[in-house]
């Protein structure tokens, strides 16, 4: 990661979703964004903007309709075989016939790392999301929360030069929530990893990110990108800030000015219609 | 908080297990009780004057039934501890070993044919499946073959493997595999898709090799849907090489042993009984050892403790 450029750069990406000869989806419109090297961008937006769409175009999981998707420096297929990408889903994903340990070796199996290698980055990684009590453990053993650590822990085990987060935590409860944003906080200030996190979440993107990117639905596009100012080390007390505050309210706004009205985000209907046209164009 | 809630979850206490085991058990012993109790019911009413085992026409009648029904006289429905008298009696005129011992050494033939069997066409119903699955135009093609193979009566099928084979064990075990490949297939079809697509979109960002796929992801998320598919083929497999014994002449095992004692039906039907006993119980007993493995292979996984 020594190139000057920025780590992800789209120009132009358009993503269009056809269905046989039902209704043409315009699901991405024009995005042009740059992401520079340790940021920690959140993409948020109504269901259906396409958030989690962009999230799978730069991670090569699903191919722009039009554009150019560069990771550093290489086109986003390359980046993929590179293994520059790790991901982690909102449901942990985890194989219920590996242990914790098994499931965070599984990339590094698939990447040929010799065993006792495994082993030894396993153990950092659990340490670093506080589960190195648990490597016997099943997933079926673990709550939901510690679970979702397990799967941030595999993805962060082969050291990938961006780390792309759908909708982590929206599965979580709020206390548990918080908690693991102050978590994915320490282990970001602490990795340097670049993030892409896509959320529903105001307060959470505020609080995480470096910059927040404002998407608008149907076609989806970058209606505005919030800086976020807030001082480091973030913590309790920064979701107490006036500063915090004003933020969330600018983040509103913007989402507001872009027709993704506040009440339409938690609307569950509309997020597994998202779900659909996503898992629609894996094939 | 979390780390107690995990061990709380972790430990399931063993004792409650076997508990658990002994109650299916005894819910099985009390069932056959049932059955027990309606056959000897039924010959109680309605069957011939109650003898001891050992004795005949002209010595002391026990019981004189008020009914005479056909269906549950001595050739229909023998009395059950005539069955188990026979079993204590010799195997064949003249033989040491008795019919007990005899049965148990002719299951044991029968379960090394279906065994070899049940391996040769557990192996070919995942290379099947494996084709299948990664294969559209394969599976199109092929599946319905697979299909019709399985509606052709295996007593018509049997004299021709037998013939074009030759008479011998070979011809058995190719029997057995042909009734073992079908459960395996048709479930592995399903098993090896039976994964999380994210699992998919996670080995995808890995730049994991379709070999990976399949070992990894694959294989494993498929093995319930295989093991239900050997649970179905381990009874199915000891059926074909009885029937496969029976054509194939073979000299030994519960095929021969039931082809004899089906001739001699009239003058001694317990033993044919006995023999359809030990068929019964070599089917349970091979279903339990493909259940025990499955148990082991799927420890650990949350549902492992049910089917």
């Amino acid at each position: 990661m020594s190139s000057p450029g920025p780590v992800v750069r789209l120009a132009g990406v358009d993503k269009i979703f056809a269905r046989g000869d039902g209704p043409v989806t315009a699901a991405l419109e024009a995005i042009d964004l740059e992401i520079a090297a340790g940021e920690f961008i959140s993409l948020i937006g109504p269901s259906g903007c396409g958030k989690s769409t962009l999230l799978r175009v730069i991670g090569d999981l699903t191919d722009p309709s039009a554009g150019d998707v560069v990771v550093n420096g290489k086109p986003a297929r390359r980046a993929r075989l590179d293994r520059d990408y790790g991901m982690v889903f909102q449901a942990p994903v985890l194989m219920d016939w590996r242990t914790v340990q098994g499931n965070v070796e599984l990339p590094l199996e698939v990447m040929g790392w010799a065993p006792a290698r495994r082993r030894e980055r396993t153990r950092e990684m659990l340490e670093l999301v506080e589960l190195a009590d648990f490597v016997g453990h099943h997933p079926y053993q673990l709550s939901g929360g510690m679970q979702q650590r397990v799967a941030i822990a595999r993805a962060l085990a082969f050291e990938p030069a961006i780390l792309l987060m759908d909708e982590p935590f929206g599965a979580l409860d709020e206390m548990t929530r918080e908690r693991m944003n102050s978590e994915v906080l320490r282990i970001w200030e602490r990795t340097g990893t670049t993030i892409v996190f896509v959320t529903h979440s105001i307060p959470e993107a505020v609080f995480l990110s470096t910059r927040v990117v404002v998407m608008s639905p149907r076609p989806g596009r970058i209606t505005r990108i919030v800086e976020v100012d807030l001082p480091r080390p973030r913590d309790e007390p920064t979701r107490e800030s006036r500063r915090y505050f004003e933020l969330i309210t600018e983040v509103r706004e913007a989402l507001r000015a872009g027709g993704g009205l506040a009440t339409e985000l938690d609307d569950p209907s509309i997020a597994s219609d998202e779900r659909t046209l996503a898992e629609g164009a894996v094939g | 908080m979390a780390s107690a809630m995990a061990t709380t979850l972790a430990s399931r206490p063993a004792p409650r297990g076997r508990a658990r085991t002994l109650r299916r058990v005894a819910l099985v012993l009390a069932v056959l009780a049932v059955v027990v109790l309606v056959w000897e019911g039924a010959k109680f009413l309605g069957g011939v004057p109650w003898r001891l085992p050992w004795q005949g026409p002209g010595d002391p009648i026990l019981h004189r039934p008020p009914f005479k029904w056909a269906f549950v006289n001595d050739l229909n429905l023998p009395h059950v501890w005539d069955i188990a008298y026979a079993l204590l009696q010799p195997f064949e005129r003249g033989s040491e070993q008795n019919l007990a011992q005899g049965l148990f050494d002719a299951a044991l033939y029968t379960w090394r044919e279906a065994g070899i069997g049940f391996l040769v066409g557990a192996l070919l119903g995942l290379v099947l499946a494996t084709l299948f699955v990664h294969s559209r135009l394969l599976e199109r093609a092929f599946v319905p073959y697979v299909v019709a193979s399985q509606t052709i009566p295996i007593i018509a099928l049997a004299p021709m493997i037998v013939f074009a084979i030759g008479q011998g064990v070979l011809a058995v075990v190719v029997v057995a595999t042909y009734l073992t490949f079908f459960p395996v297939t048709i479930a592995m079809i399903r098993g090896l898709r039976s994964f999380d697509p994210r699992s998919m979109e996670l080995m995808r960002s890995y730049a994991a090799s379709d070999w990976h796929v399949y070992w990894k992801l694959r294989l494993p998320a498929s093995l319930p849907y295989l093991f239900t598919g050997l649970k179905i083929s381990a009874t199915a497999s000891i059926v074909g090489a009885i029937i496969g014994e029976d054509v194939g002449a073979i000299q030994s095992g519960l095929g021969r042993v039931i082809t004899t004692f089906n001739q001699y039906y009239i003058t001694g039907p317990e033993k044919l009984w006995a023999a359809i006993l030990f068929a019964a119980m070599l089917g349970g007993a091979f279903f339990l050892v493909v259940r025990g493995v499955e148990l082991v292979v799927l420890r650990g996984r949350p549902r492992a403790a049910e089917g």
